[in-house]
């Protein structure tokens, strides 16, 4: 009955469940950015920040998506690279910077 | 201020991390970047607030407007930067067998979220007799 694989702590699915609500997060950010974006009527500068704002959200969710997989595999998942995590610290930031200039 | 300016450069070369120290338990190395998301989760609350302060609370003046949405944008960025630099400190930290770093800034945010809060409440009650 026992599976030896396993974590008793279940870390590598609590970790995996981390990732999700951060992009549940990410995702919310998306949703106000475009509404913020497209209020009062589609002007040019809206559109790009929009699309901009779409990308760095997909670029999150890549992020995200790989570590899950990796988090997945049976036994031991590696330690996340800092290049990952750096690279999620950039998309949030420039969804910031793209908020900064819709808001101004 | 240099120590960060180093972290950075670590932020980007994974390699160079491997080379000192021993690999921690995997279950430390988790929950590490558990702590990173939560982190970062709060960075991405907090830009939220910022585009909420802008598109729901038309009727406030556009200075206090800009000026709280900036705030709660700038609290975000400094909060998503502090959250991946903090992890490979701690990353780091456990390779060699140290102490954890330890960090004022979970009372700065604080301090700055209250101050925002104070700032929202003076706006609310100002808007209501004006």
């Amino acid at each position: 009955m026992t599976q030896p694989d396993r974590d008793p702590g279940l870390q590598p699915e609590r970790t995996r469940l981390a990732w999700r609500r951060t992009t549940l997060s990410a995702t919310v950010a998306a949703i106000l950015a475009a509404k913020t974006a497209l209020h009062g009527g589609a002007s040019a500068a809206g559109l790009v920040a929009c699309a901009a704002c779409c990308v760095l959200w997909l670029g999150f969710l890549l992020v995200a998506h790989r570590r899950i997989r990796d988090l997945a595999v049976p036994g031991r998942p590696t330690a996340l690279a800092p290049r990952w995590a750096t690279g999620a610290v950039l998309c949030t930031v420039a969804i910031a910077l793209c908020a900064a200039a819709l808001v101004v | 201020m240099i120590g960060f300016v180093q972290n950075v450069r670590l932020w980007f070369a994974p390699e160079e991390v491997r080379q000192e120290g021993t690999t921690p338990d995997y279950r430390f190395s988790l929950a590490n970047e558990r702590t990173f998301l939560a982190w970062l989760r709060t960075a991405l609350a907090l830009i939220g607030g910022g585009f909420a302060v802008d598109q729901f609370l038309p009727h406030l003046g556009r200075s206090w407007r800009i000026g709280l949405a900036l705030a709660l944008l700038g609290a975000g960025v400094l909060c998503s930067l502090r959250a991946v630099n903090h992890w490979m400190r701690c990353e780091r930290a456990m390779r060699r067998g140290e102490d954890l770093p330890v960090s004022r800034f979970p009372a700065l945010l604080s301090v700055v979220i209250a101050v925002v809060a104070v700032a929202m409440v003076v706006v609310v009650v100002a808007g209501w007799e004006g």
